[in-house]
């Protein structure tokens, strides 16, 4: 029993045990952190493999040590409970410390302490780092593409006014508030399509046209993206009711077309909207290539919505259905009043996820020769003065994807928690 | 007797090759309380949800206050919004307090004004005592309490007929007594109602008149002294030994 007792804590030893325990576990951390960030090997004196395999063979015997039921100490319970629950989990924690000690000093190193932002040229970037030049010098051209330099400030003031009458709605008067559904879903639109037209395409007002080709980077990454999620919610939410509907002959469309655009892979869906549908129209008729897109990508995510809307009308209980009749309610009152706001808050989760995916896939645009922000990118590295960066650019441009998407799915779950009921 | 108010003349309806009702008839005249009773799958619930169409027949007349139901939407609407159920489920809208649910039907079918839409369901909620929770969600409420709300958000369309489906079948033996004074309140009130359930303390106090259903037919019809002193048929009195 007492050779068990030295290998195992029991009550008498157990300060005794985690003590020991935690002083392995930090050695084996710190040889491993020395290692990485000083470049020097503190356990060199060791033949070759039993040197690699030290930290990890001490930080085991660490969590080993460490490992009880229930101590009654609330941090030492939560690692227990969390990472050290029994061996196997205790090697692949150290081992994922040990990994993410061992990535952060060359990361740190070539994203910050060598990597070059001064100067204008490629040859400012001397360090062995990152060259962060090559973005500061090319960032207007990221967010703004090819639109002329000195007209910047229509964009900038073009995307203020359509996010200030986003938020308008909020200050509606209590009695104005039953319109806003109404106001989200046509005047909005209709409003900041036309502040983006005549802002930012000109034309008339004393503002010189710019032509689509022109718009580029971030900011027509912002257009297409809110347009195609303004227009294709609407229309998944009428595929959706559509499918479900009990006349055979819109049931049948709204199958057909969700089914048809679900079966299509997005990048053929644009090649065709740029090639072959304006050969389909009369010669005198003209459609924008950005419209055209925007349009294509609307119809083709709209059938995602569709099928996402359709999933939450059908986790209602039909009796939610059966109240709304017996009250009276015909069709209509039924869906606005009852079953779509109980649908809708279900699915938050799922249309955020289409939302997200559609941003993610707006720099599919750049096949039929629109350059939004990955397109801007792409452009960008061939540029025979900047040859050779294209590792910054895709950095900063996954950056600002990320900080986009996290921003949508944050307010996702801010939706989600504000229209939580209890059923 | 006056003209009866709902005339069910030979209804018959299928699920698929399943005959769930076989030849109904059936009158109710006006102020008339009728349990309706049977074992499980007996069609009795497929009878009252076709009373108001929720459940379409294949054969046969089904006349609701001179309103025949057929595929006329406008003719169903019209006899949704005056006939009130109530459901098993209680099936309130989660996503609106107790009070808009009372409100919702009212302003916007009847097209009542806001005000004096929640001044009737007050008092509605008032009947069932439950107006102290007016502005509470459903989710917040015991199951009695949500099913009285139900009660009262039925009557606050002003309906000539109530339907009740099971309408204690889902609640603690405790809350069985509240739902089932605020029915007894709303009988002595006048209301024309047909109940399906299996509490036979209240059809012995409040019906008029007990149906037995089973497989799909109506077994047996009688005043309600009747049905329960004598039952005719063999099936009649087997169930009612059982349940009593």
């Amino acid at each position: 029993m007492n050779s068990l007792n030295f290998l195992k804590s029991n009550k008498q030893n157990f300060y005794y045990f985690l003590y020991l325990g935690l002083f392995l576990f930090s050695i084996s951390i710190l040889d491993v952190a020395i290692n990485a960030f000083l470049k020097i090997n503190i356990t060199s004196f060791l033949p070759g493999i039993l040197s690699i395999f030290l930290p990890l063979v001490l930080g085991f015997v660490g969590l080993n040590f460490i490992r009880t039921e229930y101590s009654g100490i609330k941090s030492l319970d939560i690692i227990n409970k969390n990472i050290n629950t029994n061996n196997f989990n205790a090697i692949l924690t150290l081992l994922i410390i040990f990994a993410i000690i061992k990535a952060t000093p060359p990361s740190l190193s070539w994203m910050i302490f060598d990597a070059n932002i001064s100067g204008d040229t490629k040859e400012a970037c001397t360090g062995t780092g990152a060259c962060w030049t090559y973005v500061k010098v090319w960032f207007r051209r990221f967010m703004y593409g090819m639109y002329p330099n000195d007209l910047h400030w229509r964009i900038n003031l073009a995307f203020i006014l359509v996010i200030a009458l986003g938020f308008f709605g909020f200050f509606l008067r209590d009695n104005l508030k039953k319109y806003l559904a109404l106001y989200y879903v046509i005047i909005y639109p209709i409003i900041a399509f036309l502040v983006i037209y005549y802002l930012i395409s000109g034309g008339s007002f004393g503002l010189v046209w710019v032509e689509t080709g022109a718009w580029g980077g971030l900011s027509l990454t912002f257009i297409v993206s809110f347009f195609c999620l303004i227009f294709c919610f609407p229309l998944g939410m009428v595929l959706a009711l559509g499918r479900r509907s009990s006349l055979p002959m819109i049931r049948y469309i709204s199958i057909g077309y969700i089914e048809f655009w679900r079966g299509v892979p997005l990048i053929t869906v644009l090649f065709m909207s740029s090639v072959m549908f304006p050969m389909f129209l009369p010669e005198d008729f003209f459609m924008d290539k950005l419209v055209r897109v925007i349009i294509a990508i609307t119809l083709f995510e709209g059938a995602y919505c569709a099928e996402v809307i359709r999933g939450g009308l059908q986790a209602l209980p039909r009796g939610q259905y059966d109240a709304a009749k017996s009250l009276g309610m015909g069709y209509w009152k039924m869906h606005i009043f009852v079953i779509l706001p109980q649908a809708l808050k279900l699915v938050i989760p799922g249309i955020c996820n289409t939302f997200l995916a559609l941003v993610k896939d707006t720099p599919l645009i750049f096949v039929v020769g629109l350059a939004e922000l990955a397109g801007m990118l792409a452009l960008a590295k061939t540029n025979p003065k900047w040859l050779g960066f294209a590792m910054e650019g895709y950095i900063f441009a996954a950056i600002i994807f990320w900080i986009i998407c996290y921003a949508m799915s944050k307010y996702s779950y801010n939706l989600e928690a504000k229209y939580k009921t209890e059923r | 007797m006056s003209e009866p108010i709902i005339k069910i003349e030979n209804v018959n309806k299928w699920f698929g090759d399943f005959q769930v009702l076989k030849d109904i008839n059936l009158d109710v005249s006006a102020k008339q309380k009728i349990v309706v009773c049977g074992p499980s799958g007996s069609g009795k619930s497929t009878l009252i949800r076709c009373i108001n169409r929720l459940e379409e027949h294949q054969k046969g007349t089904i006349i609701v206050d001179g309103t025949e139901l057929s595929e006329n939407t406008k003719n169903i609407e019209q006899v949704r919004a005056e006939v009130g159920m109530v459901f098993q489920q209680f099936n309130l809208f989660p996503h609106l307090s107790i009070l808009d649910n009372c409100t919702l039907a009212p302003i916007w079918v009847k097209k009542m004004a806001k005000k004096e839409a929640q001044e009737l369901a007050m008092k509605q909620l008032e009947q069932v005592q439950i107006a102290d929770q007016a502005n509470k969600f459903p989710g917040q409420l015991s199951g009695g309490q949500q099913q009285r709300s139900a009660i009262a958000r039925a009557l606050c369309m002003q309906p000539k007929i109530m339907l009740f489906d099971e309408p204690t079948s889902a609640l603690d033996p405790e809350m069985i007594k509240e739902v089932l004074d605020a029915m007894v309140n709303l009988a002595k009130g006048g209301m024309t109602m047909i109940v399906v359930t299996h509490e036979m303390g209240f059809a012995k106090e409040v019906a008029d008149e007990v149906i037995f259903m089973d497989e799909g037919m109506i077994v047996e019809k009688a005043e309600t002294k009747e049905f329960f002193a004598n039952p005719k048929s063999d099936r009649t009195k087997l169930f009612l030994s059982q349940i009593l």
